[in-house]
């Protein structure tokens, strides 16, 4: 642990500090974009959003490499794919309900393929592997404030409309009948989910994002009162988690972002193996 | 199918009074699945009304419409005098609620404020808060105000969505299969709560029970019976003779379903009463 503070202090090891930072501001959506997400149950939209991004990654490394679009930043590739992909998702999940699931699918296999092949016939050397587990050491700046950017619109969106979305969460058919426009409540959460999931996957990478937009906000929905609660709750153990796991990678000498998801995952199973005992208990005592 | 309007022996001679509900000749399919056809049918304002049928008669397409989530292929649905969609403010809803999430962390009072939610506000005033306070005693749920909604009985719970409903103050109340699930004394309070209600708002109770409706009801109203080819129909409603017939919170009415009393002949000249708006 000192050693990692040592090295956080260090001014030639910018790249730590960027990685906490990162981590930081990754627990602010974790925490409020994953408590809708667990919410509204659309974890699995979610991770079909989150594998459909490698396509676009691998679309970007290829078009740049073979000079078509030389420069092209993977993010790019990353952001249209996502986006694309949410659009498909949310027009099936509202208008043709009974494919949701085998679309979802496609969309899930379909987009990690694309980004094996793109990658595969990419000249020169592209390690998909950075990206299916993330690399939180080679955060940038540019990183680090799309990141705070995306924080500040989360941010606001789930303050100014709470009300609807705690409501179209809750009750959508109720949330409909007083005028709340849940499909576009429901849009833009996925929206938002395709950006923030884009941004995050440089942290804990494609495969875990997800792991990391539910166990922490689950964790703390088991003691939370609200959704707000739950939203704080989730940040605050992410952020926990992220400090933890980036700790224990650097003593350890571990991927930084499997570490995380194995401390968010094992907490989540002790809070439920907690909560089932205590339940358990009080049946036993009212028996 | 078809959707009967019954009416209790009392209140067949009904005196005029504005309309809350108006159905003129509404049809209404799923794909390959008619539901209503050309069904017409009206709700006076403070009358306590039921809509009995079979599971799959158009019960819940009925209920749709009259919510402005759906809107119909032909025909024109009117609510308090407006399209319904105008009219959503003045309405109450209590839905079955059956996909709801029990590990959703949501408290009692959160749940019935919903009651006052608008489309984009972020707010509540010192009135929503009057309103909601109102609305939990009137449900007789006060108590429960702090509770986990998760940590309620199937029952209370209906009765908290009914604080919620509550909460709008509306003119017309519905209720989405209010006892399915209930326990007798959660049922015992929600017909007692409705007791209250009824004269102040116009109250739709939506059941499958077509045998048996509470002895609050005016009109029974039957979609979907064999031959009546997707309208709506009235049947005449008596009390129930028999001691095992007590149910709702009290003494039930029989629907007699062999009667069959026009959709008109309430009011044979009636308008709804309500100022002419843009209804559809």
């Amino acid at each position: 642990m000192s050693g990692y503070v040592q090295a956080l202090l260090d001014p030639s090891m910018p790249f730590v500090r960027n990685a906490l930072v990162a981590g930081l501001l990754s627990a602010v959506l974790f925490g409020v974009l994953g408590a809708v997400v667990t919410v509204k149950r659309i974890a699995g939209l979610a991770g079909a959003i989150a594998h459909a991004v490698l396509g676009g990654i691998g679309l970007s490394l290829f078009l740049a490499a073979k000079g078509v679009l030389p420069g092209l930043p993977p993010i790019v590739g990353a952001l249209v794919f996502a986006l694309l992909a949410a659009a498909v998702i949310g027009f099936v999940s509202l208008r043709a309900k009974q494919r949701e699931d085998t679309v979802i699918n496609a969309i899930w296999a379909i987009g990690m393929s694309l980004g094996v092949l793109f990658i595969a016939k990419t000249p020169g050397y592209a390690d998909p592997m950075s990206y299916l587990f993330g690399n939180i050491l080679l955060v940038s700046g540019r990183d680090l404030a799309l990141l705070a950017a995306l924080d500040a619109v989360v941010l606001f969106l789930a303050w100014r409309y709470y009300p609807q979305i705690e409501a179209s969460a809750f009750d959508e058919e109720f949330a409909r009948v007083r005028g709340v426009p849940t499909d576009a409540v429901f849009v833009a959460t996925l929206a938002v989910t395709a950006v923030a999931v884009v941004l995050l996957q440089t942290f804990v990478g494609i495969v875990m994002v997800i792991a990391m937009l539910t166990l922490p906000s689950g964790t703390a929905g088991f003691a939370a009162r609200s959704l707000a609660a739950m939203m704080a709750g989730g940040a605050a153990l992410s952020a926990l988690f992220t400090v933890g796991g980036l700790a224990a990678s650097w003593s350890l000498d571990l991927p930084a972002g499997a570490v995380v998801v194995v401390i968010a995952g094992a907490a989540f199973l002790a809070a439920s193996a907690a909560v089932a005992v205590g339940a358990r208990k009080r049946r036993g005592r009212r028996a | 199918m078809t959707i009967e309007r019954a009416g209790t022996a009392e209140a067949a001679g009904t005196v005029k009074r504005s309309v809350a509900i108006r159905f003129e000749s509404v049809s209404f399919s799923y794909p390959a699945t008619p539901v209503l056809e050309a069904a017409s049918f009206h709700v006076h304002a403070g009358e306590f009304a039921a809509l009995v049928g079979p599971n799959g008669a158009g019960k819940t397409t009925a209920l749709r419409l009259i919510l402005g989530l759906v809107e119909p292929e032909s025909g024109r649905v009117t609510v308090l005098g407006r399209s319904p969609e105008e009219a959503r403010d003045a309405i109450g809803y209590v839905p079955q609620h059956a996909s709801y999430d029990p590990a959703f962390p949501i408290s009692v009072s959160e749940v019935v404020r919903m009651g006052r939610l608008r489309s984009s506000t972020r707010r509540y005033g010192p009135e929503d808060e009057r309103a909601v306070e109102r609305a939990l005693s009137l449900a007789d749920v006060e108590a429960l105000a702090g509770r986990p909604y998760s940590a309620l009985s199937g029952g209370q719970r209906r009765r908290v969505l009914v604080a919620r409903a509550l909460a709008a103050e509306p003119e017309l109340l519905i209720l989405d299969e209010p006892t399915a699930n209930m326990d007798a004394e959660s049922e015992g309070r929600l017909f007692e709560t409705l007791g209250e209600l009824k004269g102040r708002a116009t109250i739709l109770i939506v059941t499958h029970d077509t045998g048996f409706v509470t002895s609050l009801t005016d009109a029974v109203f039957c979609v979907g019976e064999g031959g009546s080819g997707g309208r709506v129909v009235k049947h005449r409603a008596v009390p129930a003779v028999h001691a095992a017939s007590v149910q709702y919170g009290g003494s039930a009415l029989q629907v007699l379903h062999d009667t069959a009393l026009p959709d008109n002949g309430c009011c044979p000249d009636d308008r709804d009463g309500y100022p002419e708006r843009s209804a559809r």
